[in-house]
């Protein structure tokens, strides 16, 4: 909402500085988001109001004229100009044009070149002619663009005051919150400012001057659905010249940011900002028409399906019974409160009018104004909710200055359709309870102060102690039902500011543990710890992409469409659907980050949404993703470099964290996975729980996400399974004082036994004074036959009573290798 | 006899000097101090000598003999000193070369400063409450006080799913109602941390993915003094103590009073800029004391019970902590954005 401060000031007195207002109304929640000076920066003793009183011929160019200009007592000064709207008065003799008049060393901006460029005014000769001071264009003074003749003022602009005094102004541009419909006009910013400042308001005049035969015989209204339309009041003006309005309500129409007209319709745009109550005029005289020559009735309705009309931009528009239409006994003339038909348009033909001030129902106007994409100023207004009573005062003010600027005649009376009649609001509110929310102690007094000074009508009830303030709400609001209302209001005026600050007293809340969060934390911790880069990728995702992930139907399916949770108003098409792997958001930032890096080591931990059949939320399920790709050591002086990482770096990752986790013995299954590297890629199992995949990505993958051709090692880890399986506790175990005794052990077995099969033998061979089996080295070639494979482990034997024997030791490796001999048909290699 | 001694001992002197490692030192030892060296013979002479003559050779000869080994020892810690320091030279290297690197990982600026935040929160007896992301109409707008059409839900621009009543929350908020009603009618001091979204261009200043951290405290006497305490010890916190906070008027329909919260803005000092729009203030987050309906709706009855509600944006706050300039860098996972973040 743009306020000009001049307009303003109608109704209130600024008693105040300009930045003390700004932060008063921004602090009371009327943000003032931009001040807008206009005219701040013309000096005032060089820059003034003149009058032109005589424009004659420049002696030596058809193009120039010399005019005299009086802007003091004494001589006219005289100045050279190339306005082509003086041209008409030269030779005219004495003239009385008002303008806006620089002398020497005045500073304006240059009207001849692009842009603004302040330049200053400097005594020089215009062929031949002398000339020190000037006659200024509009954009000369930076009102606006136009340098096509000079600036001429209203005839009553007073000679030689500054006329920074005359036409400056500030605008503040105050940004309003939805509960804030009533400041949507300068009269209920002006109300607020009353409040803040104390400078008491004044409301314009409602008086009216009617005359003739009663409006109710030259139309009547009908509503008939008053749920949609509570009040509808027409008053009919005759006898209007429709032309431009006056220059003060055009400019001030312009700088609350609306373009001026004419003068009918500058009047309704006018009183709407003024009071809030968007009007609308229909030319009278079409309606008659419309009627066969009688007095027309309004017929307030909703539309029937498919009815359609053209509108004021022109555009045929077809409506759902949703909308409200006023209509005729011929048909729709506007959309309720949204927009206006061409057909009963006001024109420069119009004679009469028929004034409309009208409330509807906010939810209709909102939905009418969606469905039709039709936002206006009116509209704007009724979506936030508008007080009935407000029809009455916009429709007399609005009609009266018809009148006196468009030179009506005002019929009398107004036809008043008001089917539902607004009762008064009021609400018991306890002093204590202000107390009770705003923590100060308040008087009664204070508490009515402040309300009345928003114009609420207060009756002190109750007993000392008990007291309660009967509040009564004034007509222009609609936003105050219950206590809690009226406490916001009495904090505002209060001032936020000065309500202290205090911690909370009242008891804590039970204490509840967070493990599952802080488990989540320790995954993140434990991955950074790795070398982790943490990422976060956009819970949107295609279809299509993720589609991409596999190999067997990269292009996907109707029937993988149908599994997805979609947004049916995407931003863009990138983000249509709610993910269900990490993989392929994070695969974008891989492909992204490798243009300009060959290394990556990231992590996400975030949610995917997964549709549950019969259940109308999706389950939102906690998934960790990892990928690792390029060389395992930066190039570096102390490096080799070279070699890449891959599925075993990965691993190494999941190994730790898993440690972190305390989650026991995990099983890597060679897995078979659309879109991972057969051979290199396994399945992580918990005891019965398969908690997600590991392993390298397949070439089609790669291609499908732009990714370079080496390898990509990636993890997507069910979080929820992981965690249910971490344990809330572990115990220690005692070092032993006692030497270990390592003992390597190097085997031959088949090609296709996994190292963790020999391990696990070895173990559960090992007895318990086998402590730890490390697999050390993998060999195949000389020595070793074609489809076998030497593994090397080292062993770690250590007892917690007793130092070992070589006796004791060299038994259980016997007893070891006579086990793997019998269930792996291993050989022993070395020892 | 007396001056052979004094000839031996120069002899040897010279001899040492002239051994120039542990192998020639070591030598030298044999030949004069060794039991077969020359110091012994000359004290195995001291039998051949006449008894009167003992005291004062057997005297000279253990001063000899002294000064053989004072002399001895300093040569070998002089070779020793040499030799390490000839080991060194050997061993030095340019110490301005850089160092064999540690791989760090770092932890999204958005999970760090949410980690802050909720941190800060938890000192004051506020417990993380999970949340979904995905939720209903009704938690989203309707039990906030904002039915269906209701003009404040044009302050929230909303992503429709093909699940109808469905959709990607707005705002943190629908959390309260959850919270409340798992914890009534006990007190409840929660922080809701977790991603919203809106239906927004994506642009330097906006996105349509963010996280927001929901803050709730309800229970018997808590008023909007406490609001104020509690937030302006978090901007205090979070941004330096001697930051200055100024609570402003504003509407959310779930609180009444609303209010949003404006701290001095952290590039300018509050002289004003382009990041405060020459106000000199930038919003750091929005609260209020929770709405009666709201309140009811978490069964609580307001005639009893009373509470605060907040919430802000982490990104946000990041960015006027880091100085970031365009929000999307958040997503965008650029390593060379996220790896500043150590």
């Amino acid at each position: 909402m743009k306020v000009p401060l001049r307009w303003l000031r109608d109704y209130v007195d600024i008693t105040i500085s300009l930045e003390e207002l700004s932060e008063r109304l921004t602090l009371a929640g009327l943000e003032v988001e931009a001040v807008e000076r206009i005219g701040d920066w013309w000096d005032r003793s060089k820059i003034v109001v003149g009058e032109v009183t005589e424009v004659r011929p420049h002696p030596d160019a058809d193009r120039l004229v010399l005019v005299d200009v009086r802007h003091r007592e004494g001589p006219a000064d005289q100045c050279v100009t190339g306005a082509p709207n003086l041209f008409e008065y030269k030779g005219l003799g004495k003239v009385s044009l008002k303008v806006a008049y620089a002398m020497e060393g005045a500073e304006l901006y240059d009207g001849h070149q692009e842009g603004f460029v302040k330049t200053r005014l400097k005594r020089t000769k215009i062929r031949g002619v002398p000339s020190s001071s000037m006659v200024c264009s509009e954009k000369e003074l930076g009102i606006s663009e136009a340098h096509e003749g000079i600036l001429l003022l209203p005839d009553d602009a007073p000679v030689g005051m500054p006329l920074a005094d005359y036409l400056g102004d500030t605008i503040l541009d105050i940004s309003l919150t939805p509960n804030l419909a009533r400041c949507m006009s300068v009269i209920g910013v002006a109300r607020e400012v009353t409040a803040l400042t104390g400078a008491p308001l004044r409301y314009p005049s409602l008086e009216w001057r009617t005359e003739g035969g009663p409006a109710g015989q030259l139309a009547s209204v009908q509503i008939e659905d008053p749920d949609l339309c509570s009040r509808y009041v027409a008053t009919i003006v005759q006898n209007v010249e429709i032309g431009p309005g006056p220059k003060w309500m055009q400019e001030r129409l312009s700088r609350a940011g609306m373009r001026p007209i004419s003068d009918v319709v500058d009047v309704t745009n006018y009183v709407m900002l003024e009071w809030g109550q968007p009007l609308h005029a229909f030319d009278y005289d079409k309606l008659v028409a419309r009627a066969g020559g009688g007095a027309p009735t309004i017929i307030v309705r909703r539309a029937k399906p498919g009815e359609t009309m053209r509108t004021l931009d022109g555009e045929v528009r077809t409506f759902t019974h949703d909308a409200l239409l006023i209509c005729d006994t011929a048909g729709p003339i506007a959309i309720a409160g949204v927009m206006g038909g061409m057909e009963t348009e006001v024109d420069e033909g119009t004679r009469s009018i028929l004034l409309e001030s009208a409330n509807f129902d906010m939810i209709s106007i909102r939905r009418t104004t969606q469905a039709l994409r039709l936002p206006s100023e009116a509209s704007l207004r009724f979506g936030r909710g508008i007080h009935p009573a407000m029809a009455e005062r916009a429709a007399r003010r609005a009609s009266e200055m018809m009148r006196v600027l468009a030179g009506g005649r005002i019929a009398q009376g107004m036809v008043d359709a008001y089917p539902r009649p607004a009762r008064p609001i009021t609400i018991e509110l306890p002093t204590a309870q202000v107390e009770r929310t705003l923590g100060i102690a308040m008087s009664t007094d204070e508490v009515v102060r402040s309300l009345q000074s928003l114009e609420f009508g207060c009756e002190a009830t109750g007993v000392e102690g008990a007291a309660v303030v009967r509040v009564t709400v004034p007509d222009h609001r609609i936003d105050c039902t219950l206590p809690a209302d009226l406490i916001e209001e009495v904090a505002r005026i209060y001032g936020y500011d000065r309500i202290p600050e205090t911690m909370m007293a009242d008891r804590l809340p039970p204490q509840r543990g967070n493990r599952d969060l802080e488990l989540e934390e320790a995954v993140r911790d434990t991955l950074v710890v790795s070398g982790l880069q943490e990422v976060i990728t956009y819970t949107l995702t295609t279809v299509a992409r993720e589609a991409a992930l596999q190999d067997h139907d990269p292009l996907g399916s109707a029937d993988q469409e149908s599994r997805y949770l979609k947004v049916t108003n995407p931003i863009t098409q990138e983000r249509t659907a709610f993910r269900q792997r990490l993989l392929t958001t994070m695969l974008e930032v891989v492909s992204e980050n490798l243009r300009f890096r060959d290394r990556v080591a990231l992590f996400e931990l975030g949610r995917v949404f997964l549709p549950r059949p019969g259940e109308q939320l999706p389950n939102e399920v906690r998934r960790l993703c990892i990928v690792l790709s390029g060389p395992r050591e930066e190039r570096h002086w102390l490096t080799e470099g070279g070699a890449d990482v891959d599925y075993f770096d990965l691993k190494g990752v999941v190994e730790a964290l898993l440690a972190r986790l305390h989650t026991g013995r995990a099983e890597y299954r060679p897995a078979d996975e659309s879109g991972y590297q057969r051979g290199r890629t396994a399945h992580l199992w918990l005891g019965e729980t398969c908690c997600g995949i590991l392993g390298e990505l397949s070439a089609g993958v790669r291609q499908r996400f732009e990714l370079p051709a080496r390898r990509i090692a990636a993890a997507e880890i069910d979080l929820e399974a992981l965690l249910a399986l971490v344990p809330t506790g572990w115990f220690v175990e005692p070092i032993s004082p006692y030497p270990a005794v390592l003992q390597d052990l190097a085997i031959i077995v088949d090609e296709d036994v996994p190292a963790a099969t020999v391990q696990s033998a070895v173990e559960s061979a090992g007895g318990p004074l086998l402590r730890q089996v490390r697999a050390f080295d993998v060999y195949r070639g000389a020595q070793v036959p074609v489809g076998k494979k030497s593994l090397a482990f080292g062993l770690t034997f250590q007892s917690p009573g007793k130092t070992l024997s070589d006796e004791l030791v060299s038994k259980q490796v016997t007893r070891i290798l006579a086990r793997l001999r019998k269930e792996l048909g291993a050989e022993v290699r070395g020892m | 006899m007396l001056g052979q001694l004094d000839a031996l001992e120069k002899e040897a002197m010279a001899a040492l000097e002239a051994a120039g490692d542990e192998q020639a030192l070591s030598a030298w030892y044999g030949a004069y101090l060794g039991r077969k060296g020359k110091i012994a013979d000359a004290v195995k002479a001291l039998a051949t000598l006449p008894r009167d003559d003992r005291p004062a050779y057997g005297q000279r000869v253990n001063e000899s003999k002294r000064l053989l080994e004072a002399a001895h020892l300093a040569s070998s810690a002089a070779l020793k000193q040499a030799a390490e320091e000839g080991a060194q030279r050997a061993d030095q290297v340019d110490v301005t070369l850089p160092g064999r690197p540690t791989r760090l990982g770092h932890l999204h600026p958005a999970t760090r400063t949410l980690r802050e935040t909720c941190a800060i929160f938890a000192e004051m007896g506020f417990r993380i409450y999970p949340s979904r992301h995905i939720e209903t109409d009704e938690f989203n707008f309707g039990l906030l006080n904002m039915p269906p059409h209701h003009p404040a839900r044009d302050m929230w621009s909303t992503f429709y799913t093909s699940t109808p009543g469905v959709i990607p929350r707005t705002h943190t908020s629908p959390g309260q109602v959850h919270a409340m009603r798992e914890y009534c009618p006990e007190p409840v001091r929660v922080v809701l941390p977790g991603m919203c979204y809106r239906y927004e261009q994506i642009t330097a200043r906006s996105e349509m993915m963010f996280h927001q951290v929901e803050g709730l405290a309800v229970g018997v006497g808590i008023s909007m003094t406490d609001l104020k305490g509690t937030l302006v010890a978090f901007a205090r916190r979070m941004f330096g103590p001697e930051r200055r906070v100024r609570f402003r008027a504003s509407y959310f329909p779930f609180t009444e009073p609303s209010a949003e919260v404006d701290m001095d803005c952290v590039l300018c000092g509050g002289r004003g800029c382009r990041v405060c729009k020459n106000s000199g203030w930038v919003e750091i987050l929005g609260c209020g004391m929770v709405h009666p309906a709201v309140l009811r709706n978490g069964g609580y009855d307001p005639d009893i019970y009373s509470g605060f509600a907040f919430g802000m944006g982490p990104e946000r706050i990041a960015m006027l902590k880091y100085g970031i300039q365009d929000i999307r860098c958040f997503w965008a996972n650029d390593l060379r954005f996220l790896e500043q973040f150590s």
